[in-house]
């Protein structure tokens, strides 16, 4: 069972904001979901290889040739704030 | 002549290409019919984001001889609206086209459409679209199935001639078979990733939703292929062939007790769908035999813990620096990141960032994560057993026909139980098709093959067979 401090430690760390009235069927739907993933705790798993990728693919290297990188202007025109050279965004410090 | 709708993207490409059809005027009719549903919103179905202006693009010349194409939203297309059916990245224009929409563009198709989906893909009812839920064609109180819902639909209801979509566990073989078309998902990697807003890296695969298997193979053949921008891409073995078969002699199909035995939720009505559909395979020549994946029944546990986390990490880029919504009014930087992520997320995808933060968290990865990448592993190890015995392994593609709007939104985990016949071939990475095999209660059912990595031209060929054989009529579904 999922309680709310922990559902608030989550969420920082996902850097997400959650008003008051979530956080409670936040908890529950997370926990539900989590007693049923927990059957996986059931198997026996010592020595199984986990799997990070499906299909064999070692190290494959491209050919590093130079091309040019997006015009700066057009990257900055998708932006919520930019100035003439970048990425606009609040003082990190309130 | 027949109605140029009621060609197959196959037979309109072949007509262009003998001078009895004009690719602008199919393209006008097409346009004409997906503007008209995106005007009527969510009283129409509501499978567009966006719809092409007036005018048929110019085509490349090639084998798709300019047949209008629909187009997942998730796929980047340079200049046009891209959002992932999220609010987060509304209105959206990126700067460059996704590989394998390229592909298809330079073998001469055009953009017609963008269709909605479930947010960033995580749903099975597409009702987790920041743009409202689609409508099933064959009823409109249900849903399409998720999350590829709005490219289905339009297929079915005859709004485009195919689309394009994406499976991550199921996005595109569940929606093809709440909507009675097929769906194929390709090998994990044969299509490049490259240009398609991630959900689950290592799980997410591009592939066609068509109304026949010819379709479906037309449009994968001049999909496939390496891409130096996706590292995860290879080099399909050969090429994509049009299937032709139209028997099914010595081929060996099992069926899987742990994805179609009780336990499962199967409905009757859709039991009874595929049942017969494998006594008609088994008339065509087939031969039937029970195989085992004794770690099938844990696939939805190591999904739902495996996926989320790959999305709590891929997500973690919409923060509100470099393109979409910005929360207003922020007190600083994290004030605005933690606020604009928020308001730009809907709650589905709110539950999968916070499961798979959870699942990565310090003291919890090796219990969660770790513990389903093995899994995964075991879930391989079945199939490529299974695949010893027999050619292709097959289920219904999911347990319930297209079942009723609302119906699911209040339980996750209910909502989830919709993959449960899917998944297994997400995690082991291999090719599955779903093709219609008849009807419960008026509504679609899907059946499911799937054979080893790389075995696309021998599925397609055996689902070709079978499709002829059983002969569904999906025109009740047309608008």
């Amino acid at each position: 069972m999922i309680d709310r401090d922990q559902v608030l430690h989550v969420a920082r760390l996902a850097r997400l904001a959650l008003t008051e009235d979530e956080i409670e069927p936040m908890a529950r739907e997370l926990s539900a979901v989590l007693d049923h993933v927990a059957t996986i705790g059931e198997l026996d798993l010592d020595d199984v290889a986990p799997t990070s990728h499906v299909v064999e693919v070692t190290g494959r290297l491209r050919p590093d040739e130079p091309r040019p990188s997006w015009p700066r202007e057009q990257i900055l025109a998708a932006a919520p704030d930019a100035n003439h050279d970048g990425f606009l965004v609040p003082s990190p410090q309130a | 002549m027949a109605d140029p709708l009621d060609l197959t993207a196959a037979q309109a490409a072949e007509r262009i290409a003998a001078g009895e059809l004009s690719a602008d005027e199919l393209f006008a009719s097409y346009r004409e019919r997906a503007a008209a549903d995106r005007a009527a919103g969510e009283e129409g179905l509501n499978c567009f984001t966006w719809v092409a202006e007036d005018g048929a693009p110019d085509a490349d010349a090639g084998t798709l001889s300019g047949v209008p194409l629909a187009v997942k939203d998730l796929f980047c297309t340079e200049g046009v609206p891209s959002q992932s059916g999220s609010k987060i990245l509304e209105g959206y224009e990126p700067p460059y086209t996704a590989t394998s929409v390229q592909r298809l563009q330079r073998a001469g198709a055009t953009l017609l459409a963008k269709t909605n989906q479930d947010e960033f893909a995580m749903g099975s009812s597409n009702e987790n679209s920041a743009y409202g839920p689609v409508r099933n064609p064959w009823d409109r109180s249900r849903v399409p199935g998720g999350s590829s819902g709005g490219s289905a639909a339009a297929v079915a209801a005859g709004l485009a001639p195919w689309a394009l979509g994406t499976d991550t566990g199921g996005s595109i073989r569940q929606p093809a078979a709440l909507c009675g078309i097929v769906g194929l998902k390709p090998t994990y990697g044969s299509v490049s990733r490259y240009g398609m807003i991630a959900f689950a890296s290592s799980l997410d695969q591009a592939g066609p939703l068509t109304r026949d298997v010819r379709d479906a193979a037309l449009m994968l053949s001049q999909m496939v292929g390496q891409d130096p921008c996706d590292a995860t891409s290879l080099q399909f073995p050969g090429e994509i062939a049009v299937p032709s078969a139209e028997r099914l002699d010595g081929v060996r199909l099992g069926v899987p007790s742990e994805l179609t035995g009780e336990g499962v939720g199967i409905e009757a009505g859709v039991k009874e769908s595929f049942e017969a559909a494998l006594a008609q395979a088994e008339a065509l020549g087939a031969q039937l035999s029970e195989v085992s994946l004794p770690h099938a029944p844990h696939a939805l546990a190591a999904y739902y813990v495996l996926a989320p986390a790959e999305a709590s990490s891929n997500l973690a880029r919409f923060d509100g620096v470099r393109y979409g919504l910005r929360a207003e009014g922020a007190s600083d930087l994290l004030d605005m990141y933690t606020r604009t992520r928020h308001d730009g997320f809907g709650p589905e995808v709110k539950r999968r960032v916070m499961l798979g933060t959870y699942a990565l968290s310090s003291g919890y990865y090796d219990a969660y994560y770790g513990r389903a990448q093995k899994v995964r592993t075991k879930i391989a190890e079945d199939f490529a057993r299974a695949f010893e015995a027999v050619d292709f392994v097959v289920t219904p593609t999911a347990p319930t026909v297209a079942f009723a709007l609302g119906e699911k939104t209040g339980d996750p985990l209910a909502m989830y139980l919709n993959d449960y016949c899917t998944v297994p071939m997400s995690l082991a990475g291999i090719p599955a098709i779903s093709i219609p095999c008849g009807l419960s209660g008026g509504l679609p059912v899907g059946l499911q093959l799937a054979g080893a990595a790389f075995s696309e031209n021998a599925l397609l060929d055996a689902a070709h067979a079978l499709e002829q054989s059983l002969a569904f009529d999906g025109s009740a579904a047309r608008v």
